[in-house]
């Protein structure tokens, strides 16, 4: 069980979040016209990555903000996490 | 009653209480203290199973985890266990075991057979011969290996045990209280460290409970029970006895099994059986010591045949000789120290020695002591099929492949040493990558994964001067950089026998002629010829290796066997141990109770229960519950002998001929607030919402990105910035990660606060064509009628001194209200309901009517929204904005979406106007075209129609819209119904919703 960096509440047992997929994924604005396949890589197409990984967790047993965690997919070693609204450097 | 085998005043043994226990049915005693396996030992029984494969008389080989043999099926408190170690098992007063593997009996075992068939059972075996004809397989093949395998059977009975789960922090945990375990735990609890020290064993200690070593000058024993006994009082350490570690998973998080109550004849009153403890530690300390691992040679696995360690710890532990007349065979001086043992003890022992001329203190004080030695001699062969009767015995050559003439020497045990693998099992687990230590011919760990350190014997350490110092420098220096306190400890003197360099061998050659069974796995059945076989068959990695001949897959995972498969492999294919490298070790260590594992989640508490704030009143009133999601819902009411299609008829009836009442708690409430949120609602619904007044409710549907709709609902606008929104029960939870999603991550620009109000609120819809009167009756002082409160109006008022929200929605299709409450007045509102309902002839209805009504209405619900449907399968198509974006709306672009033909819901009814329609039942045109028939949709509910009286379906039908009309036939294969049907509107009552706005 991972043990997770909540950006507001602190370390925390996994069992306290919910997994969020791909934290680079980035919704296209709203009323922007985008071609389908543009569309497809938004809603389905996704890397299945072996290494870092920027993801997302929401703290749903805790604070229910969501937040962005860097994991590497492989050894499950967590790097860094974020703040919804924190610049990943 | 005299044991035959017991010493009087050795061990420690509480030889003041006396226990009786069965095995095999038959009476024997032991004493407190006693394991199954020593208790036994005491009385003379070596004979406890049959082996896997060859149905093998199999004996003792270990004295504790690393047992391959002794499994037996326990008898306790009325249950059974499978699965336990004798080694393991603490004898209790009545305890009763019996052996596995053999039947009819152990002495007289019919599947012994295989052992003159072997020829049948090599490597693969079972790859090869049952394979084909495929018919054998569940017939013949499946039922013969079922009755012929296993360990044991598991019990069909409910558990009556319990089991606790635990959760725990620390700075240090430390696997394993011998001598590393101890002084490490000691530094570190000096340190002010959390300490937890975790021993498998009921007694702490480990190797120091039957080592001749002298520490701080006294005896390792007493050493050990000293540090002990001061841990115990200190607040910072939790120290635990009858505590596996068994799994390092990541994050440095380890589980342990405390086994609470197995040592008793039953568990005391409120006690669990087990208890799993989930801990998180700073640190790691692992001092899993090793295990000694044996010598292969001829019938290596007879009876009597034992690790010396095993021998030593049954005398010193117990009191128990496990011979009168030992052979002892070694390539160390392990085997020395267990002479002594039985020198001193009255028995003269046999020491066949591998090593030419091994000089040492040990040897010294062997050859002082009188004892008989053989140097570059080895057994070849165990003789004697339930016990060792004699050892053919032979000198070797200096290069280890020539025996001399082979003789025969009398023997009641063999008791062997072949040096020490160290017990890696925890550090390999949390990722770190072994290394092979040359000196010991065996692996240990690399580079620490996580934080984790491995110490002592389990570190490939076997002076005990070297493991005390480094481990008491180990403890202080991790906890000083947890504690920030550096407090000195000093380190004890210790005086222990310099031993001698262990001697490269392990496998005896077999003698000229002879094709002795040479076994490398004994839980398995695996011999040196089978692993030989899988390498000539071409398998070369030692995974593949392992698979096919299954060495090291018993429950002991190989705990005695795998070095010696490695060396065998490594010698056949000339390579060297490390490049053949080991298997995997994965958790647990050690077999773990499912009951354990599941802990307290078993039977209602197998996920929590919420009830509405009416639920005792529910529940007073013949409430039929059903569950719906995690809720508790009343499903009928039943009245006297009714069952649930009547009652739930004549509930739906007085819906739509009176009034009725149902219970809606359950529904997800949101709280919305702030001066954007109508634009969130705009975005997350699929209709719009830019321009709906206060005071006013609208029905929306919200799509996921791919466009499939992920609930509906209704929201209401409370005032200017204020909205309460409604989801599905079941959505709820979905819902408010969803609007989170969206405000946290995608426009945080948007200023707007959601928060679950679901539980803040109790509610009740009250439908009917006299739900007004109802309404009126409860607010008196309001104006309730269809101008003061149309359809999607919504008021505040007073419910006698009591604050409620009306809603007039309806999801019956009839005229219907929902009045919320705060829950605590939950109970109030619905008997003031009841109460002035009674002149209405209100009656509450439960989940089945509510169903029933919503379903001849046309109304999708979840089983039509099952993460499958767009806006337009659920005829929901009018409610898509053109004009706005919103969430998922893009995808509704896509082909499938758009096609001609696509899938839409409707109504189905039989031509009979009888037969009921099963849910899930398929939509076909021709009932007797040729498999596979063509789907065309499927019944996603049904009900019987109160309004029409016949039954009535909804179907989600291919090209539903061109179909209203067609004859179609329902198939029901797991029914066995056939049902012609006539396809209709899905609106099959008040198809122009004239009763909601009535
Ligand atoms: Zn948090």
């Amino acid at each position: 069980m991972l043990y997770i960096k909540c950006p507001h509440c602190g370390m925390r047992p996994q069992i306290e979040f919910s997994y969020g997929g791909d934290a680079s994924v980035k919704r296209p604005e709203l009323n922007k016209e985008i071609s389908d396949q543009e569309w497809n890589d938004f809603v389905y197409n996704r890397k299945s990555l072996r290494g870092k990984h920027l993801e997302l967790w929401q703290h749903i047993s805790g604070c229910r903000q969501w937040i962005k965690v860097e994991r590497d997919t492989a050894t499950h070693e967590i790097f860094k996490t974020f703040k919804a609204d924190e610049e990943v450097a | 009653m005299s044991q035959d085998f017991r010493l009087d005043s050795v061990g420690l043994i509480n030889r003041d209480k006396k226990l009786s226990f069965k095995f095999n049915g038959k009476q024997y005693f032991g004493y407190e203290g006693d394991t199954l396996a020593s208790a036994l030992l005491a009385n003379g029984v070596h004979l406890v199973g049959r082996s896997f494969k060859y149905h093998r008389p199999r004996g003792f080989f270990g004295a504790g985890v690393d047992e391959p043999y002794a499994i037996v099926q326990l008898y306790r408190n009325n249950e059974t266990e499978p699965n336990i170690k004798a080694t393991e098992q603490e004898l209790f007063e009545g305890l009763e075991a019996r052996s596995v593997n053999c039947w009819p009996s152990v002495n007289f075992d019919i599947g012994a057979i295989n052992n003159f068939l072997k020829i049948f059972l090599p490597a693969g075996f079972y790859y090869k011969t049952f394979m084909w004809p495929k018919s054998f397989w569940y017939r013949i093949y499946e039922p013969f290996i079922r009755k012929a395998a296993g360990l044991g059977v598991a019990s069909t009975k409910h558990d009556k045990e319990r089991y606790e789960h635990k959760y725990e922090y620390c700075d240090l945990l430390i696997a394993g209280s011998g001598p590393s375990g101890l002084s490490s735990a000691y530094a570190a609890a000096k340190n002010g460290a959390k300490v937890i020290l975790a021993e498998d064993k009921p007694r702490f200690g480990g190797s120091l409970l039957t080592d001749d070593v002298n520490i701080g000058n006294q005896s390792g024993k007493n050493w050990a029970e000293g540090i002990i006994a001061e841990l115990k009082t200190m607040p910072n350490v939790v120290v635990k006895n009858r505590s596996q570690i068994f799994g390092y998973y990541d994050h440095n998080m380890l589980v342990m099994s405390e086994k609470v109550s197995d040592h008793l004849p039953k568990t005391k009153k409120y006690h669990p059986n087990k208890r799993l403890w989930y801990i998180r530690a700073k640190e790691v300390l692992i001092s899993s010591g090793s295990i000694e691992r044996p010598i292969v040679f001829g019938n290596n696995d007879t009876p009597g045949v034992m690790l010396s360690s095993a021998a030593k710890e049954y005398l010193k532990v117990y009191g128990v000789l496990v011979g009168k007349n030992p052979l002892i065979f070694t390539n160390n001086d392990s085997g020395y120290e267990t002479a002594i043992e039985f020198q001193k003890h009255g028995v003269q022992p046999t020491v066949l020695d591998s090593r030419k001329n091994p000089e040492s203190e040990i040897i010294d004080e062997a050859k002082s002591l009188g004892i008989n030695i053989k140097n570059s001699y080895v057994v070849v062969a165990a003789q004697g099929y339930k016990k060792v009767k004699s050892a053919d015995i032979a000198s070797i050559s200096d290069d280890k492949k020539q025996l001399g003439k082979i003789e025969n020497i009398i023997c009641d045990c063999i008791c062997v040493s072949g040096f020490w693998t160290p017990s890696i099992h925890l550090a390999s687990q949390s990722g770190n990558k072994t290394k092979f230590k040359e000196e010991i011919d065996a692996f240990v760990p690399g580079t620490s994964k996580q934080q984790e350190t491995t110490l002592g014997a389990a570190n490939g350490v076997f002076s005990l001067e070297e493991t005390l110092k480094t481990s008491f420098e180990k403890g202080r220096e991790l906890s000083k950089k947890i504690t920030d306190n550096d407090n000195e400890v000093s380190i004890p003197n210790v005086v222990e026998k310099k031993s001698s360099k262990h001697d490269k061998f392990w496998c005896v050659p077999l003698p000229a002629g002879k094709n002795y069974k040479r076994f490398l796995d004994f839980q398995n059945d695996v011999a040196v010829s089978d692993i030989e076989i899988a390498l000539r068959e071409g398998y070369r990695s030692i995974e593949h290796v392992k698979r096919y001949t299954t060495l090291g897959m018993a429950t002991d995972q190989g705990k005695t066997s795998n070095l010696n498969g490695l060396q065998l492999v490594s010698e056949i294919e000339n390579k060297v141990v490390p490049a053949v490298g080991h298997t995997t070790f994965r958790p647990p260590y050690t077999p773990i109770s499912i009951g354990a594992i599941v802990g307290r989640e078993v039977g209602k508490n197998s996920k929590p229960t919420r009830k509405s704030p009416m639920h005792d009143w529910h529940e007073k009133n013949n409430a039929v519950f059903v569950d719906a999601g995690v809720w508790l819902r009343p499903r009928y009411y039943k009245r006297g002998n009714e069952n649930l299609f009547e009652g739930s008829k004549r509930e739906a009836k007085n819906v739509r001929t009176n009034v009725g009442v149902c219970d809606v708690t359950t529904l997800g409430k949101i709280d919305i607030k702030g001066p954007d949120s109508a634009e969130l609602l705009n975005r997350v619904y699929t209709n719009a919402w830019l321009k709906l007044p206060v005071g006013k409710a609208r029905y929306g549907v919200m799509l996921r990105e791919d466009g499939i709709v992920m609930d509906d609902g209704t929201t209401t606008r409370i005032s200017e910035n204020h909205y309460h929104m409604t989801t599905t029960t079941a959505q709820a939870a979905n819902v408010l990660s969803h609007l989170e999603y969206y405000l946290q991550l995608v426009w945080p620009e948007l200023n707007v606060n959601v928060v679950s109000t679901t539980e803040q609120w109790a509610g009740a819809a009250i439908a009917g064509p006299k739900s007004r009167d109802v309404l009126q009756k409860l607010f008196p002082n309001l104006d309730v009628s269809n101008e003061g409160l149309p359809f999607m109006g919504y008021m505040e008022g007073n419910l006698f001194g009591v604050k409620a929200r009306i809603f007039r929605i309806s999801f019956s299709g009839e005229l219907a209200y929902e009045v919320n409450v705060e829950s605590d007045n939950g109970n109030f509102m619905w008997q003031k309901i009841m109460e002035v309902g009674e002149e209405f002839k209100i009656q509450p209805y439960g989940t089945e009517a509510l169903s029933t009504l919503r379903i001849e209405m046309g109304h999708v619900a979840g089983s039509e929204l099952d993460g499958r449907t767009i806006p337009y399968d659920n005829a929901l198509d009018g409610l898509v904005s053109k004009k706005k974006d919103f969430i998922g709306k893009r995808s509704l672009q896509r082909a499938a979406f758009t096609a001609g033909d696509r899938q839409r819901v409707v109504g189905v009814v039989p031509l009979d106007k009888k037969t009921s329609i099963p849910e899930g039942s398929h939509l076909v045109k021709d009932a007797n075209a040729p498999l596979p028939n063509p789907k065309l949709g499927h019944i996603s509910a049904s009900c019987w129609s109160v309004e029409y009286d016949n039954p009535f379906s909804l179907a989600i039908l291919k090209d539903g819209k061109n179909m209203i009309g067609e004859k179609l036939f329902v198939m029901s294969p797991l029914k066995n119904k056939v049902i012609p049907v006539e396809v209709v509107s899905s609106h099959y009552v008040d198809p122009k919703g004239e009763r909601v706005r009535s």
